[in-house]
């Protein structure tokens, strides 16, 4: 059972960077902004989180009110992607580039300014930015005493359980309700339609897509932090392709919020299975195969494959998407 | 006696003009700005780091591909594969597709290529072919998922560079003859030497490594010249390669015009893949570089993205694009230990997102001379008193419909037809 919760666990825990980023790609596609560069975004943002959190580690408040510096780690995480990601909307919005040209070169921009800054921070040669290990919410945090067995829901609950997990379920329902029950959601959904109707009855189209990649600069810098703190091991000037598999769980979702969810934790849930395969009883072990770990390694990608091949027969992008809008033309 | 001197400078003047109107050498001067304003960035990043030392590492970036032959020689060297992936994300780019999945293409290529070079002992040109073949099937699976289950090629691109490294690494961990350790090496986790095992595989040189004093020389470059060249015939002088813009351009015209665009989306993301492919035998039969088993994607793949950019997906200038960018990065590396590669990058992708500003610097350019020319004209006819020809107005509408359904490129070479 314990086996059962930690995948349990592990998949959501894989799942959250993943939703978060792939809203952030949403928000910027259902406005028009093709956001290739989410890859680079996460980068920024767990870089200018994680050399915060490492700063904060010699701050009296920070050990103090440890979540409150998680937050503020988070805020700046979103921050700092929300203005990487402006570089991105300047390009595309007011000066009509190619949006793809763009992307590119801030996902080639992001790992190589990390790592430039890290090694002007922390020394040459030095690559991992350590994050302190007081992240992590524990039951004391709660007041409550940790049991020395680990039953079901304390592994289920506080194995990896970090202020990142309940901010992304927030802001998932959030952007529900933005995108389907207000005002600005029709209008940033309007401009991914068709924004020259948008702008015929006097939306700003270039303020919307700004507002839809700056969200996703802030969704995707918070993801990259969430990324980071799920790995454990220190931020190391890369997020894996994320950024990508979050694009690539974002059309799998179908540009819809809920369904993106449900995307993210598929594909986490066939992630974390792959490492656990060999406590998992009923799964083959293909003992006559060397390395067979890359077979599970495999198994999320080949899944999401089968499952798009089922489904997106029906998929349908926005309609304006990557087409940068011109006042002119018709 | 005024009048005649005015119409001579007036020739001049238009013949300046037309060479300055060529799409060409538009986006020549725009590659060239963006470099420019790159480096210029490069080095105020290196003045910030180290003041001391930037001068030094800004030369060492410019200079060090020419500095000596060994060093050029591995410029050539890394370029031929950067030139292929390229071509790879350019011809796709042509057709209307984005091809991400380069690097799973040239992984899978790679891996081809030394199946053939180590298990089956095969000459060098038969594993390039086996490249080929590798490549274009990895490249034909996005295709296909395209053009009859309707996924986007990116996401699929991107699953299958992953499995493509998975099913790489599984491959050459389970054929023993494949590992270094198989012939007394002990490194287990590296496909074996080509020098020790089928000498035959090895690209041949032709004496340039002696010419050069470099092990890094073969006739790579060469090849990936002539694959440019091909490319760049098949797609603009041949009826395959029109129908394969046309589809890029407005797929529903050309489903319209009778083209199986189907087709020609499996076509271009398979020929996309071949070529990648290729990338990936040239770079792993030279004899120097061997394949680890890592876990992470190769970054060759990914690096063709920024050279088809940078070349505007034009496949000769793509040469160029790619033999700038492997210079710089050999340059790069002769900044160690004073700064870290990464530089370059940095360097690169600024070049790159004001290549994307300069596409509108350019538009503005041509716009201006348009404005200017259309001025001109006027006064002369203000001048001259002379009605203007009617045809002139109908043609430019005519073209402008046209361009609704397909680009004025692609109209002028149907009419050439």
């Amino acid at each position: 059972m314990s086996v059962f919760a930690s995948i349990l666990s592990g998949t959501i825990i894989f799942a959250v960077p993943l939703i978060l980023v792939a809203l952030g790609g949403m928000f910027s596609e259902r406005s028009g902004t093709i956001n290739i560069a989410l890859e680079g975004i996460m980068i920024i943002g767990a870089l200018c989180a994680c050399l915060f959190l490492s700063a904060s580690n010699d701050m009296a408040w920070a050990l103090k009110n440890p979540q409150l510096a998680v937050f503020v780690a988070i805020l700046i995480a979103g921050a700092s992607g929300l203005i990487f990601s402006l570089l991105l909307a300047f390009a595309s919005i007011n000066l009509k580039a190619d949006q793809t040209i763009g992307g590119t070169a801030l996902n080639m921009m992001a790992p190589a300014l990390a790592i430039v800054v890290t090694w002007a921070i922390q020394g040459a040669g030095q690559t991992t930015i350590n994050i302190p290990s007081w992240i992590r919410i524990t039951q004391a945090d709660f007041g409550l005493t940790q049991s020395a067995t680990q039953g079901f829901f304390e592994s289920l609950t506080f194995n990896s359980f970090y202020l990142t997990t309940p901010i992304a379920i927030i802001l998932l329902i959030v952007s529900v309700i933005i995108l389907y029950k207000t005002k600005f959601g029709l209008r940033l959904r309007s401009c991914g339609e068709h924004p020259q109707a948008a702008d015929s009855v006097g939306i700003n189209v270039y303020k919307t897509r700004y507002a839809g990649v700056a969200i996703s600069g802030f969704l995707g810098g918070i993801g990259g932090l969430a990324f980071t703190v799920a790995v454990g091991s220190g931020f190391q000037s890369s997020v894996a392709g994320y950024g990508f598999l979050a694009l690539a769980v974002m059309i799998f979702g179908n540009w819809k919020p809920l369904r993106i969810a449900g995307a993210a934790l598929l594909f986490a849930l066939f992630k974390v299975i792959g490492p656990m395969a060999g406590s998992i009883p009923f799964l083959p072990s293909f003992s006559k195969i060397k390395a067979a770990e890359y077979i599970y390694l495999m198994l999320p990608y080949i899944v999401t494959m089968i499952v798009l091949a089922f489904t997106s027969k029906k998929s349908r992008a926005p309609k304006a998407e990557g087409i940068p809008y011109d006042k002119s033309s018709r | 006696m005024k009048k005649k001197k005015s119409a001579s400078f007036e020739n001049k003047g238009s013949m300046l003009k037309q060479a300055l109107d060529k799409p060409g050498f538009h986006s020549l001067t725009a590659s060239v700005l963006s470099i420019v304003i790159g480096l210029i960035f490069g080095y105020l990043l290196l003045v910030f780091l180290k003041s001391g030392k930037s001068t030094n590492g800004i030369i060492k970036i410019l200079v060090t591909g020419f500095s000596n032959p060994a060093k050029f020689a591995k410029v050539l060297y890394q370029a031929a594969p950067l030139i292929l992936t390229g071509l790879s994300v350019a011809f796709a780019f042509k057709t209307g597709l984005f091809n991400i999945g380069a690097t799973g293409q040239y992984t899978v290529g790679a891996m081809f290529a030394l199946i053939g070079a180590l298990v089956w002992q095969l000459p060098w040109w038969a594993c390039i072919l086996l490249a080929f073949a590798g490549g274009a099937i990895w490249g034909a699976i996005p295709g296909i998922f395209k053009a009859l289950l309707n996924v986007n090629e990116v996401i699929t691109s991107i699953m299958f560079n992953w499995i493509g490294l998975f099913v790489v690494n599984l491959t050459i961990t389970n054929i023993p003859e494949m590992l270094a350790n198989f012939y007394g090496g002990s490194i287990a986790d590296r496909t074996a030497n080509l020098e020790s095992v089928n000498t035959g595989a090895i690209i041949p040189k032709w004496g340039l490594d002696n010419l050069l004093g470099s092990n890094y020389m073969n006739i790579g470059i060469f090849i990936a010249i002539l694959v440019s060249i091909i490319i760049y015939i098949i797609l603009n002088k041949t009826t395959f390669g029109y129908e394969l813009k046309a589809c890029g351009l407005n797929r529903n015209a050309s489903k319209y015009a009778g083209i199986n665009a189907k087709r020609n989306i499996i076509l271009s993301m398979t020929i996309a893949g071949a070529l990648a492919g290729i990338g990936g035998g040239l770079y792993y039969l030279s004899g120097v570089a061997q394949y680890n088993i890592v876990k992470n994607l190769l970054p060759m793949g990914f690096n063709g993205i920024p050279v088809a950019l940078l070349g505007a997906s034009n496949p000769i200038a793509v040469v160029f694009s790619g033999l700038f960018i492997s210079y710089i990065q050999v340059g790069g590396e002769a900044l160690q230990p004073g700064f870290t590669v990464e530089i370059v990058n940095i360097i690169i992708a600024v070049i790159i997102y004001m290549s994307a500003l300069s596409l509108i610097v350019k538009s503005g350019i041509s716009k201006l001379l348009k404005i200017k020319r259309q001025r001109n004209k006027d006064k002369e006819d203000s001048n001259s008193d002379e009605v203007p020809p009617n045809s002139d107005g109908v043609g430019i509408q005519a073209g402008d419909y046209g361009a609704g359904i397909l680009p004025e490129e692609v109209q002028k070479e149907g009419d050439d037809k």
